[in-house]
């Protein structure tokens, strides 16, 4: 718990960060709009029936889209800026349609009167609409800050740290501690803004000027020292740091870790963590220059981001033609191989495997219409499924897909009877699972690669030279102990991390 | 003075004021009258360019109105509205002051002249001054209207039926206040009703409408006397026939 609370002001500030400044972004942009809006009706279905789309847009994927749109546009497409701008296009809805509601419900005796008294279109704006549609527009900015507050978690997967990290990665290394942090932290920061909004439309309706006044000041401060601390975050990015990505899941935490505290150690240079990258995101942003080093599999680039379906004859094979491919066409070098392969893998219960005779794949085509398949989120999407069905004619009853972290449970407690296991995860031997013999090769190899970017390859040959120490010092054993640690014992990646570099330490001193 | 010449609104298919021409003298009450749909609220807007008139062209003091911006022209126009229309988010100091703050006069002034205009209108500064316009009373209300229109003392005052929506004691109490003011400051007006005793006690003279027509103009005897049309001599009949059935009913009573 306090090893969670210790976290707790770097996300609470970052998480501050996004959300204020989308909503006031979002509120420089939604009021001036609607109230254009209102002055020329014919702009009214194009704009709002716009935010509307945008806001039925999921929220994870609206961040996620901001990624290789900005990527096109050659401007910084993870971290802070694919976050804010999702969460600014985000906040404007709520706030534009309460401006045109609060404006046309502004009683038209008094619009003429305001006219007739002598006001220009302006100071009628300014002294009477605005000031008559306030308390709906604060109550639009309300419903904003809320849902900001909450669509902000989703930061993490875009690389933007936030609240969502202990979210993400708690429910990835079941730590439900780190995600109760995150879910009661959000909760009580969407409470606090809230409550500031609310109080300032109460001080403003009841002529309260010093509390009005106080509410500003509070408000103010919290601008300010979000400001500050972003400008900071800001500057320090460009301060040549090496940065390091992982993607959503246990092994790459603990890895991710491996690599910044051996860098940090080997070269002296600073280092940041960048976690719960999506899939794809990772490989972008390392081509992108946002990250500099993490580690991908080989078969994973063969089969998705080189497109091939077809398996190769060996694991050199593939290993020699993707790192060639990523030299070539990305600029991006592999470090080596740390030495262990974490490939797709059929896993099932052991007692149901050996009650139906299956060992193998092959042993599951004439079954497969009587079990259910479960999987994670992008597995029937990728090739690999697509070579395995075809390789072995598999049809399942049913398909089903769930979060990674979830599928080993499921399958233990006969929710599913075979999953898209990976194999190096602990919890295949602790659960009592058994991995199914691809006897066909369909699946690709899988060997954990230390992928770096073109900037480290440019400008830190050292830094390069260091990662290369680290290749073939972890075997699937290792990985597997290592995950088991996390998933199962509750320990933090970052201990689990260090554990492992303190050992190279000693043998180290030992020779 | 105001001088209208030929003013005449058009909307897609109807004509709602149709080629109208009067002339309102300097200190004198004129009283539009008409039912509903005759045009008269239309011709009033007409003068402040509240609405903008589609043929025709109003003059006052020998300016024409379509030569000074709408905003300016209406400072110097008193408006009093039919539904009132005091901003419900300011006070009544706040609501007076409104046209003297646009104009630029400076804050001791319009403090001063908010207090002046209160008692004009016989409302007690102290005690109505930082209330909201919520808590007052139908017929405060508009004396705070009518003190709104006068703030920046204009020469001219536009009143659309400014006390229909009065009980008669506070309308007649209002009505009579209106007459002391305008007397006192010497007020060109242009006033609106349809009620025809109201026309009768507050005009100098009164311009019957009709379907977007000025039927006949002139002094209330002149309009008693010699009605122009039909219409002008049954509208004229409805006030007299109600006071000949009032004095009966006097007369019959046991003393």
């Amino acid at each position: 718990m306090s090893e969670q609370l210790a976290l707790l002001p770097g996300y609470l500030t970052a998480h501050l960060q996004l959300t204020l400044f989308a909503l006031l972004l979002g509120t420089a942009f939604s009021v001036p709009a609607g109230v254009l809006v209102t002055r020329m009706k014919w702009l009214d279905q194009p704009v709002l029936g716009t935010a509307g789309v945008i806001q039925t847009i999921p929220s994870l994927a609206l961040l996620a889209i901001m990624v290789p749109a900005l990527a096109a546009l050659g401007m910084q497409s993870i971290g802070f800026l694919p976050a804010f701008i999702g969460l600014t296009l985000y906040s404007v809805l709520p706030i534009l349609r309460n401006t045109v509601t609060g404006l046309a419900g502004v009683a038209p005796e008094l619009v003429e009167a305001a006219r007739g008294v002598g006001m220009t279109p302006m100071q009628r704006l300014r002294l009477v609409e605005l000031p008559l549609a306030m308390p709906v527009v604060l109550a639009g900015i309300r419903t904003s800050a809320v849902l900001t507050v909450g669509v902000a978690t989703l930061s993490t997967p875009v690389g933007a740290p936030s609240l969502g990290n202990y979210i993400f990665s708690g429910l990835q290394t079941r730590n439900l501690t780190a995600v109760l942090v995150g879910c009661v932290a959000a909760a009580i920061l969407a409470q606090c803004l809230d409550g500031l909004l609310r109080a300032l439309g109460a001080a403003v309706a009841r002529r309260k000027r010093g509390w009005a006044a106080v509410v500003l000041t509070t408000i103010g401060l919290l601008y300010g020292y979000t400001g500050v601390s972003l400008l900071q975050d800001l500057g320090a990015r460009d301060a040549g740091r090496v940065v390091v990505g992982a993607k959503t899941f246990t092994e790459q935490y603990i890895l991710s870790e491996i690599l910044a505290g051996h860098i940090e150690e080997t070269t002296g240079a600073a280092t940041e963590v960048v976690s719960s990258l999506g899939s794809t995101v990772a490989f972008d942003a390392l081509r992108a220059e946002e990250i500099d080093v993490y580690v991908e599999y080989s078969g994973t680039i063969w089969a998705t981001i080189m497109g091939r379906d077809t398996a190769p004859d060996s694991r050199d094979a593939v290993l020699g033609e993707v790192s060639r491919f990523l030299r070539e066409a990305h600029g991006v070098e592999v470090a080596g191989a740390l030495g262990f392969e974490n490939a797709y893998a059929l896993a099932m219960r052991r007692q149901q495997a050996e009650e139906i005779g299956i060992r193998r794949i092959g042993d599951l085509t004439a079954y497969a219409r009587r079990l259910v398949m479960g999987a994670d989120y992008e597995f029937f999407g990728r090739p690999e499924w697509t070579a395995i069905r075809d390789t072995y004619g598999l049809a399942f009853a049913s398909q089903r897909t769930m979060d990674p972290s979830l599928m080993y449970q499921a399958v233990a407690g006969g929710q599913v009877d075979v999953i898209s296991a990976f194999s190096t995860d602990g919890r295949i031997a602790a659960l009592d699972l058994v991995v199914l013999e691809d006897e066909r090769g369909a699946i690709p190899p899988y060997d954990a690669l230390i992928l770096v970017g073109p900037r480290l390859v440019r400008e830190r040959p050292d830094v390069v030279a260091a990662l290369r120490q680290i290749a073939g010092t972890i075997d699937a054993t290792r990985m597997r102990r290592m995950n088991l640690a996390v998933d199962q014992d509750g320990s933090g990646p970052a201990a689990v991390a260090e554990s492992f570099l303190q050992e190279r330490r000693e043998a180290r001193s030992a020779r | 003075m105001i001088e209208a010449f030929g003013l005449t609104k058009r909307y897609a298919d109807v004509v709602a004021v149709d080629d109208l021409s009067l002339r309102v003298e300097k200190g004198e009450l004129l009283v539009l009258l008409g039912g509903s749909g005759s045009g008269k609220t239309t011709t009033l807007k007409m003068v402040n360019r509240l609405i903008e008139p589609s043929a025709g062209r109003i003059t006052i003091d020998g300016q024409d109105t379509s030569t000074i911006e709408a905003h300016a022209l209406r400072r110097r126009i008193g408006y009093v509205f039919q539904r009132v229309g005091l901003f419900p988010h300011m006070t009544i100091a706040e609501n007076v002051a409104i046209t003297p703050t646009l104009i630029g006069w400076d804050r001791a002034r319009v403090s001063r002249r908010v207090d002046e205009l209160l008692e004009l209108v016989e409302l007690a500064p102290a005690l109505v001054r930082d209330r909201s316009p919520s808590e007052l009373s139908g017929g405060q209300e508009q004396r705070v209207g009518v003190a709104r229109a006068l703030a920046a003392a204009p020469s001219v005052m536009l009143l659309d039926e400014p006390f229909g929506a009065l009980d008669p004691l506070t309308r007649d109490r209002l009505q009579q206040s209106f007459l002391r003011i305008r007397r006192q400051l010497n007020l060109t007006a242009i006033f609106v009703t349809h009620d025809m005793v109201e026309a009768l006690l507050m005009g100098d003279r009164i311009a019957v409408m009709r379907e977007g027509r000025l039927v006949q103009i002139g002094t209330p005897r002149e309009l008693l006397r010699s009605p122009a049309d039909e219409y002008v001599r049954r509208l004229m009949e409805t006030p007299t026939r109600q006071a000949r059935v009032v004095d009966a009913l006097l007369e019959d009573s046991p003393a």
